[in-house]
């Protein structure tokens, strides 16, 4: 880390992602961060690396963190390439790419902080907003069905999709921990407590109501699988979504440049 | 490519600007399809992999500029070709080049808009696009090739300015200009000049914000860059409210360009000294121009003719020279007025008219400039 403070509210759920993913890195046995690169968009959970972490950085624009996190992994084929972006960030603005890089299975792992909002512009209703939540642009209510980010990557095409929440330090700090060794595209949701601009309208008292939301509504992904629409309404499923080997997008683009080099060879 | 000797080749602009980007070193390349840009992203999909470069169809225009703004960081020198619908998305993250710094080439090969327009039909609706088209204070360097060869030079020019001024370059063509097939000849790679950007030495952190351009280092080299476009300090920190960090910025980045527009600034110019009547063309409406100047001298008339090869910044010398001599200027230009605005501001009390056309691809022919020029000197004649 850089001798700067973190620029987060109290209470708010991305200090314990910061620490989850600096303590997985740490008992892999890296030492620092020269082995990562790491790529962030706009919002809050953009700023987890950027400018904190001692490592090289780029802070891109609203949503494009994907595509340039996607050269970069082209480029430097020997670095972990990590993403961290928000919910708007990652399925709001920047859908598509999400899509396309799960679909490539591009080499970056992509950390997605879920606060269910867009916290840092206020509060407004985000893609992952629950039905019926009360923000800054649902004054009434949310009309709209929030988007299953975890379940869309594996769909996708995902090397490895998972969620947990931060009331599950312990099983996110392993998910990192084995998603940074894996390869292709990998994707962790973090279910992340926005308690300045989410808890409080959303009618939570403090922090700690909001961590045993969290603990007391997650139902494992295998649980979940036999439970009916109705029985799931309201809850947070948890846990490994997919975890496949696939070619993934460096792997296919360095054989077709072989593969060019040889027909060029032949001719 | 050729070793050591001159080879002449019969090439559209499009082959010509793929050609030129991997002589100057291009490796990395993103698009996203559209009319008339789609040779250039071909050609480089067949030509790329052979010299180790890498050729990416993404999703869509911002994950294409996005892209190669990520390779630029890796040290890879990279680029892009759109025309204006995509020109139009790419704006964003090219505001976000400018202000990281990050060198990378854009060619918008202009159609007719606004909107979807004609999508195969020539136009030059982007000139100001080109230079105000992100948000914010920047300034923007512009090249306008006229033909197949000047496609190749300006292209490995935008590759060597964007590498020492550390920026975004666009190269602005246009649908003629594109999809022309002329004789080109190509000298020996040896004799042909291309930049690198500088890079940091051991232990050296300031990485921004230079008026002298700062060195710029690459993503894994050790250096613990961090890239940010929003307002950042030398070594990159984050300052989202400091108004004295922000101002000694975004000025620096402003006048690393503008102290150096001598540098950048290229005209072709022809009796600009001695003219009764000048002419201000750029792209494919100047191949016009020349047809016009000849057939108005067998009438005795002296046309002096300033062709802008750097459209921004403004070659406002070349330009003031002209309007000190001529009594009249004009400016003919596939749009309702862009450049026309600018050479009037730079040309004060001369008169300066405007000739327009716009539409199914139109050019605008030598006669219809004569015709301009008669106007003006019909009386004396």
């Amino acid at each position: 880390m850089r001798d700067l403070k973190l620029p987060f509210c109290p209470g708010c759920g991305l200090f314990s992602l910061t620490n989850a993913f600096l303590r997985a890195v740490h008992e892999l046995g890296y030492e620092d961060l020269s082995n990562f690169v790491f790529c962030s968009g706009i919002g809050c959970s953009s700023w987890i690396p950027s400018p904190y972490f001692r490592a090289d950085s780029v802070h891109t624009l609203h949503g494009r963190s994907i595509p340039v996190a996607t050269s970069i992994a082209l480029l430097r084929p020997n670095l972990h390439v990590v993403v961290f972006g928000g919910d708007g960030d990652i399925v709001g603005i920047g859908l598509s790419h999400f899509v396309h890089a799960a679909r490539r299975n591009t080499d970056i792992l992509v950390i997605m902080g879920n606060n269910m909002v867009y916290g840092m512009t206020g509060g407004q209703v985000a893609p992952t907003t629950p039905l019926k939540a009360k923000t800054t642009t649902t004054p009434y209510g949310s009309f709209e069905h929030p988007l299953d980010a975890a379940k869309l990557a594996a769909v996708a095409g995902a090397a490895y999709s998972a969620r947990w929440t931060t009331a599950h330090p312990k099983e996110l700090r392993e998910s990192i921990k084995k998603a940074i060794n894996l390869k292709g595209f990998r994707f962790i949701e973090v279910i992340t407590q926005c308690p300045t601009a989410f808890g409080r309208r959303v009618g939570f008292k403090n922090v700690g109501e909001m961590l045993k939301w969290f603990k007391e509504n997650a139902v494992p992904v295998q649980q979940a699988e036999k439970m009916s629409q109705e029985e799931l309404e309201g809850k947070i499923i948890i846990g490994e979504f997919i975890q496949r080997r696939r070619t993934t997008l460096g792997e296919a683009v360095y054989a077709m440049i072989k593969g060019a080099q040889k027909d060029e060879k032949q001719s | 490519m050729q070793k050591t000797e001159t080879k002449t080749y019969f090439w559209s602009g499009n082959e010509a600007c793929v050609e030129a980007a991997i002589t100057a070193g291009c490796r990395f390349f993103a698009g996203y399809p559209i009319t008339p840009a789609n040779e250039i992203a071909e050609h480089m999909a067949k030509k790329l992999p052979k010299v180790n470069g890498i050729f990416m169809q993404m999703e869509d225009e911002l994950a294409s500029i996005g892209a190669v703004m990520g390779a630029s960081w890796c040290g890879v020198k990279a680029m892009t070709a759109t025309s204006g619908p995509g020109f139009s998305l790419m704006q964003e993250t090219i505001g976000w080049g400018f202000m990281t710094e990050t060198p990378c080439v854009i060619v918008d090969v202009q159609r007719l808009g606004p909107g979807t327009g004609q999508a195969t039909k020539c136009g030059q609706g982007d000139v100001m696009q080109s230079r105000w088209g992100t948000h914010g204070d920047y300034t923007a360097i512009v090249l306008s090739p006229n033909s197949v060869q000047e496609v190749f030079e300006l292209t490995i020019r935008a590759f060597n300015l964007a590498e020492k001024y550390r920026t975004p370059v666009i190269l602005l063509t246009d649908e003629t200009i594109a999809h022309v097939r002329e004789q080109i000849t190509i000298p020996p790679k040896e004799s042909i000049q291309t930049i690198d950007r500088k890079k940091p030495v051991a232990g050296e952190r300031k990485f921004f914000g230079s008026e002298e351009v700062a060195p710029m280092p690459a993503i894994g080299e050790g250096y613990n860059v961090a890239v940010t476009a929003s307002t950042h300090d030398e070594y990159g920190i984050r300052f989202t409210a400091d108004p004295l960090i922000h101002r000694r910025l975004v000025e620096s980045i402003n006048n690393k360009i503008r102290k150096h527009a001598d540098d950048i600034v290229d005209v072709e110019s022809y009796n600009a000294d001695d003219c009764q009547v000048g002419i201000i063309s750029y792209g494919c409406t100047s191949r016009s121009v020349y047809e016009t100047v000849e057939e108005a001298e067998k009438r005795g008339i002296k046309v002096g003719h300033v062709r802008l090869k750097t459209l921004w910044p403004f070659p406002e010398k070349p330009v003031k020279k002209l309007a000190k001599n001529a009594r009249k200027i004009i400016v003919p230009e596939m749009n309702l007025g862009q450049i026309f605005h600018e050479v009037k501001r730079v040309a004060c009390q001369t008169e300066v008219v405007p000739l327009n056309k716009i539409g199914g691809g139109e050019l605008i022919t030598p006669e219809e400039i004569l015709e301009k020029i008669l106007e003006g000197v019909g009386e004396n004649n």
